[in-house]
Order: structure tokens, then sequence, then C-alpha cells
């Protein structure tokens, strides 16, 4: 049951994406031109997604138990330190140069585009990167 | 190319919250996409079967549409040089920053987490600042 909802969420938040325009690299890059032909729309998406998600997070944030029996697993860290600062601006960065992030990058993946391919591949060496010096430091 | 679509962006991001408050509140888990594949590529990390499902819905999403409808605009401007130093940056930024865009930016402003409000303020910026400097400083010069 946890894995069918777990998929079926996924396969929401997927139509979400395509639905949204934050699956068109171009749109996304639209938005981030403050200084050229600004596209405001994705912050629409950000503005509809925090809007729904706020009630059921909320709840989420006070159980000890999910509803389907499993450990309520949210974040409970406050504090803001180096990493989280770096890494974010690193990220952006590479938001910025190519208008991609992870969710829409496994959208195009599936929709067929070999430059989503390329982008993947560079975000999992990327993640396994930092997973093995995550290792090696530990 | 720049057409603003309020009413679909808006609808879009619905679902996309609608999706991410289901998981939280069914599976008790963050939808963030970054923090999922980071942590499916590590070794033994726990809760692989669910996580492993929502990814495989985000992958289903593409196909199912396709079944209906065909795919909507998509423009790729980067190179492909510029499409694997992006895909780099962001795999070892994400993992750093803990989050992307769905775990910061929409999970974690609506848990009203002081992490994730920096983390998106610094995303954010970097993403306003990368384009700038693209498109309107080298651009030009």
């Amino acid at each position: 049951m946890q894995r069918f909802i777990g998929f079926l969420a996924g396969a929401l938040f997927g139509m979400g994406l395509l639905v949204s325009g934050m699956a068109n690299p171009a749109k996304v890059l639209g938005f981030l031109d403050l200084a050229g032909q600004w596209d405001p729309s994705l912050a629409l998406v950000m503005v509809g997604a925090i809007g729904m998600a706020l009630l059921p997070m909320t709840w989420a944030r006070r159980q000890a138990v999910a509803l389907l029996g499993g450990r309520m697993q949210m974040p409970t860290r406050h504090d803001v330190d180096h990493r989280l600062v770096g890494g974010s601006l690193v990220f952006g960065a590479g938001w910025g140069l190519a208008g991609i992030c992870p969710g829409p990058a496994l959208v195009l993946l599936v929709g067929g585009y070999w430059q989503a391919w390329l982008f993947v591949a560079a975000m999992l060496a990327g993640m396994l990167l930092v997973n093995a010096l995550e290792v090696s430091r530990n | 190319m720049n057409d603003f679509t309020p009413w679909s962006s808006l609808a879009g991001g619905a679902m996309i919250g609608l999706a991410a408050g289901l998981f939280a509140v069914a599976n008790g888990r963050i939808a963030g996409i970054s923090g999922l594949i980071g942590s499916l590529l590590q070794r033994g990390a726990e809760g692989r079967g669910e996580k492993a499902s929502f990814l495989l819905g985000i992958f289903v999403a593409p196909l199912l549409w396709q079944v209906f409808t065909t795919m909507p605009p998509v423009h790729f401007t980067a190179s492909p040089w510029a499409l694997m130093v992006a895909g780099l940056l962001v795999g070892i930024g994400t993992r750093y920053g803990a989050g992307c865009t769905s775990g910061h930016g929409v999970c974690g402003l609506a848990r009203l987490s002081p992490r994730s409000a920096v983390a998106t303020l610094c995303f954010m910026s970097a993403g306003f600042a990368t384009v700038f400097l693209l498109r309107h400083v080298l651009a030009g010069a």
C-alpha cells in the first residue's frame, strides 16, 4: 500500500511538472531572466504548490506516525550552516545554466530527450561524488 | 516564447503540492527529488521501496501523458557541454545543500522550515545571477 500511494503521488507530481511548464527548460530560464522578457509563471507554480502542501505538511509535522503506519520522517534540523548555503548556491548556478532541476530532469529523461540523458548522467556523477567524499570523511 | 501561463502554472503547481502533501501525510516522507535519488544511490538506505515507487511514478507520468496527448513544448537552449556542467553542479549542490526545488522550495517552505527558506533564497539568487551573467553580461561582451 505504501508503495502504491508513493507511486500515485509520484505520478501526480510528474504530471504537475508537465502541466506547470517546469519541464520546459526554456520556460524555467525565462523565469530566471529577470532583466529580459521576464515570465513570472513559475512563481505561480510555487504559490500553487506551497498553498496546496501547507495544510498536509502542518498536520504531518505534528504526527509521530504517518497515515499508512510508517514512521513520520519530517526533517527536524533548524541550523543554517555553510554546507546548506554553499550547496544551494552551487545548485542554483547549475539550474541557471541549463534551466533543469532534478524533478523535471527525470520527466524529460523518459520523455525521450537526449539532452536530459546527458544532464542526468552528470547529475548522478555529482551525487555519487559527494556520497563517496562523505563516506571517506566519516 | 516567454508566454505567461498563469492558470496552467497555478494548476500544475497545485498538483505538485497535492502530491507532496499526500506523500508526507500517507508515507511520512519528503517528496524531494534530489534527496530521493541521492538516498537510493547510497548503500543500505531505509525505505528504498517507497522512495523508488515515487520516482517510478514520475517516470510513468510522461508516458501516461503521451497516451492521451502530445508532450507540452520543451526547448533546450544549453549546449551539450553546458548541460553536463549544469548536471554536475546540480548533483553536487543538491547533495551538499540537502535539497532542491522540490525538497526545499516546495516541501520545506510549506513546512515553514528556516533552513529551507535560506536554501531557496540561495538557489533562486544563484539562478537569477547565472542567467543574468550568461544572457546580459557575457552574451553582450
